[in-house]
């Protein structure tokens, strides 16, 4: 055993010699693979912790949003309706929300706005979100002003702030009063963006949002298991960018594979011809081939996915950003709480450094079996 | 003793190019003793060589190493033989470039598992007595031609072999240092290995620390030398 | 030190690295669950209903809210024009109604 275990210590020596002959070829090849490695890992743990995140946290999110619909399209819903739907045996509470997007041309970012239940605000009275408060560099006690929808200058006083740990759900949030709501986007006083609605008994959550859109047929219903699901699949693998990625992934590996598997150069087949006439082993040869993948496709896996972890978790997954953001001006800081499993290290685990191992060792086979004999020829 | 037996070998076999390089080759090695072959180029020196190193396997014939006989054997145990018995010295020298002397010496023992601490001794002994000390860790590329060929003694002896093989050991070399590669033969002879020696140079053959010469043409003995 | 063993030494680190990770992992997510019930609170309370990842288009900041077309725009042919919009995709409930 310990002969086997010594062994193996040689075969490796000399495949760390023969891999640093070639220093540069195999640097390089091992800063490619890792960068592989990092981005897939990197999209690994970005998507598995948002949607962690996104199912812990928005499990608090309304049961019901009924929503009007006109010509296809998200329109204001009458407060009218509310009553209708209250009717419902089931349903314990309508409340009519009022939300809506504000395009702000000083700092070219789009904010959203919204009129808090529980929260009393003055009419000129806003909380901002810590988003809002960087960009437009705006604090307690400052005043900021919007253009309201008939062009006129409306001037708003910030309450306060929102906590910088609730970025990621409150970073472009203005929270704003009633009638300053109404003041801004001067929506008629019979009309609200939309209802939430309350039900007695969770089970019946799809029931009675079938019922709703059979009560109002120009409406629909968004329950909270349709929210907590559209996180499930963000970042699904057919997104444009995730696609883009992978394949992108895939190409750099076939890459590698088809140097590997394109054969052996010739003094790589010399070197494996003098290994056997001084007394290796077919089967020798093989193990330092197989090594030779190993400690090329390992050391990758291992840098890359330590350099992922911390990429995400302590850099604020910073070069996912460019692409999140987009064109916009404003972008959450946020840090995700670390949601990872042995499972998903493994999958990434079995989908690098295998292949890679086995595509050295398979074009090695026919090369190591050939008899020393040739060497004495060359 | 080695012995071949109707030694036959033919390369490839039942294709256009087929080359027959020994016909029907009887001959008999004396443990302990220099055997040189010699010949011109095609005579089949090399092959002989070869087959007996276990490089190679006949096209017909038996090769008995002592009692045992083993053309039949597979290929590990044939490799394994090949390892503890047999020690080759290539016309080439055939060193594995960019790895240190020490590691090319080292080389043929690695499969066999055994600790470092023993093994880096013995090849340093190895080197030391080639004069090779001083080079141990320095890369083949930048060595002689002569002290090339040390290495590749020192490599062919890691193992301890009883028998020393070695394919045209002076072809690269000028008198002075096949000289020196004759004395070494002869401190080897002394110590009692078999040695086999396959050169045209008159001055290995002409030695006189060769026992036997054994002339070979056409893949054919002529004159088998025998005292 | 031999080669082989300065690889064993750099494998066995980064084992130790990684698994020392993943047990951290599980004590700071464990230590967020606090935070993380603090949000949920937030959610409920302000009534939010996606997370705020985007701000380039209402789809990409509201993708459960989205309406059933903005996922192609104007036209089923029309291209994504925000970067964002290809990262996040149309809700599920939105891709069954179009089967």
């Amino acid at each position: 055993m310990i002969k086997a275990i010594d062994k193996q210590r040689y075969i490796l020596d000399f495949t760390l010699s023969s891999l640093w002959r070639r220093k540069g070829k195999n640097l390089a090849l091992v800063l490619v693979y890792t960068l592989v490695v990092f981005i897939l890992g990197s999209v690994m743990f970005f998507t598995q912790a948002l949607k962690n995140e996104a199912a812990v946290v928005l499990r608090g999110s309304p049961e019901i949003i009924v929503q009007k619909i006109v010509a296809g399209r998200h329109d204001l819903i009458p407060v009218s309706y509310g009553s209708r739907i209250g009717k419902i045996r089931g349903v314990n509470a309508v409340k009519a929300r009022f939300w809506g997007y504000y395009y702000d041309p000083v700092a070219k970012a789009n904010y959203t706005l919204m009129v808090p239940e529980d929260l009393p605000l003055k009419d000129q009275e806003i909380v901002v979100g810590a988003g809002i408060s960087r960009v437009r560099r705006v604090f307690r006690g400052n005043s900021i002003v919007f253009r309201t929808y008939d062009g006129k200058p409306a001037t708003f006083f910030l309450k306060g702030i929102l906590s910088p740990e609730s970025e990621l759900l409150s970073s472009d949030l203005i929270l704003i009063s009633a009638p300053g709501f109404a003041s801004l986007f001067g929506i008629p006083p019979d009309r609200a963006t939309d209802l939430t609605v309350q039900v007695a008994n969770k089970k019946e959550i799809p029931t009675i949002a079938a019922k709703i859109v059979d009560a109002l047929p120009d409406t629909r219903a968004i329950t909270r298991e349709e929210i907590l699901r559209t996180y499930d699949a963000v970042f699904d693998w057919r997104g444009g960018i995730m696609i883009a990625i992978l394949a992108g992934a895939v190409l750099a590996f076939l890459i590698f594979a088809w140097d590997k598997a394109a054969g052996l150069s010739a003094e790589e087949k010399r070197e494996i011809g003098i290994l056997k006439a001084i007394g290796w082993e077919t089967a020798d040869v093989l193990q330092m081939k197989f090594w030779e993948g190993l400690v090329i496709s390992l050391s990758s896996f291992f840098l890359g996915i330590i350099l992922a972890y911390f990429h995400i978790f302590y850099a604020s997954a910073t070069l996912f950003e460019p692409v999140l953001k987009g064109w916009s001006v404003l972008y959450p800081h946020f840090n995700l709480t670390p949601f990872i499993s042995g499972y998903q290290i493994a999958i990434l685990f079995f989908i690098t450094v295998i292949p890679y191992t086995v595509a050295t060792i398979i074009p090695s086979w026919r090369a190591a079996t050939i008899d020393p004999d040739a060497v004495m020829r060359t | 003793m080695i012995e071949l037996q109707h030694l036959r070998k033919v390369f490839n076999a039942g294709w256009p190019n087929e080359y027959v390089a020994i016909h029907d080759l009887n001959l008999e090695i004396a443990a302990h003793q220099v055997t040189v072959l010699t010949g011109p180029s095609g005579s089949g020196k090399t092959t002989v060589l070869s087959l007996l190193g276990c490089m190679a396997r006949p096209t017909a014939g038996r090769i008995m190493l002592g009692e045992r006989e083993i053309t039949s054997l597979p290929e590990r145990f044939l490799t394994q033989i090949r390892r503890t018995t047999f020690g080759f010295i290539f016309q080439q020298f055939n060193l594995i470039r960019g790895i240190t002397v020490l590691e090319n010496v080292m080389l043929p023992a690695y499969p066999l598992g055994e600790p470092l601490g023993g093994l880096k001794k013995r090849a340093l002994n190895l080197l030391d007595l080639l004069n090779l000390a001083s080079k141990a860790a320095a890369k083949v590329e930048w060595l002689s031609g002569g002290e090339a060929q040390r290495t590749a003694i020192a490599r062919a002896l890691v193992n301890n072999p009883g028998v020393i093989i070695a394919d045209e050991p002076t072809a690269h070399l000028d008198t002075g240092l096949s000289r020196e590669f004759l004395d070494i033969m002869r401190d080897f002879k002394g110590q009692g290995k078999t040695i086999l020696i396959a050169s045209h140079d008159p001055m290995v053959h002409d030695s006189e620390i060769v026992d036997r010469v054994v002339r070979m043409r056409d893949g054919r003995i002529i004159d088998a030398g025998v005292f | 030190m031999r080669k082989s063993d300065g690889f064993l030494l750099f494998i066995g680190a980064s084992l130790v690295l990684l698994a020392f990770i993943l047990i951290q992992a599980g004590y700071v997510a464990q230590g967020d669950f606090a935070l993380l019930r603090q949000k949920a609170q937030v959610v409920k309370n302000l009534g939010l209903t996606d997370l705020c990842l985007s701000t380039e288009a209402r789809y990409t900041r509201h993708p459960s809210q989205a309406d059933g077309h903005t996922a192609r725009q104007s036209h089923p042919l029309a291209l994504d024009h925000f970067p964002s919009g290809s990262i996040i995709g149309p809700p599920e409930i939105l891709q069954k109604l179009h089967d």
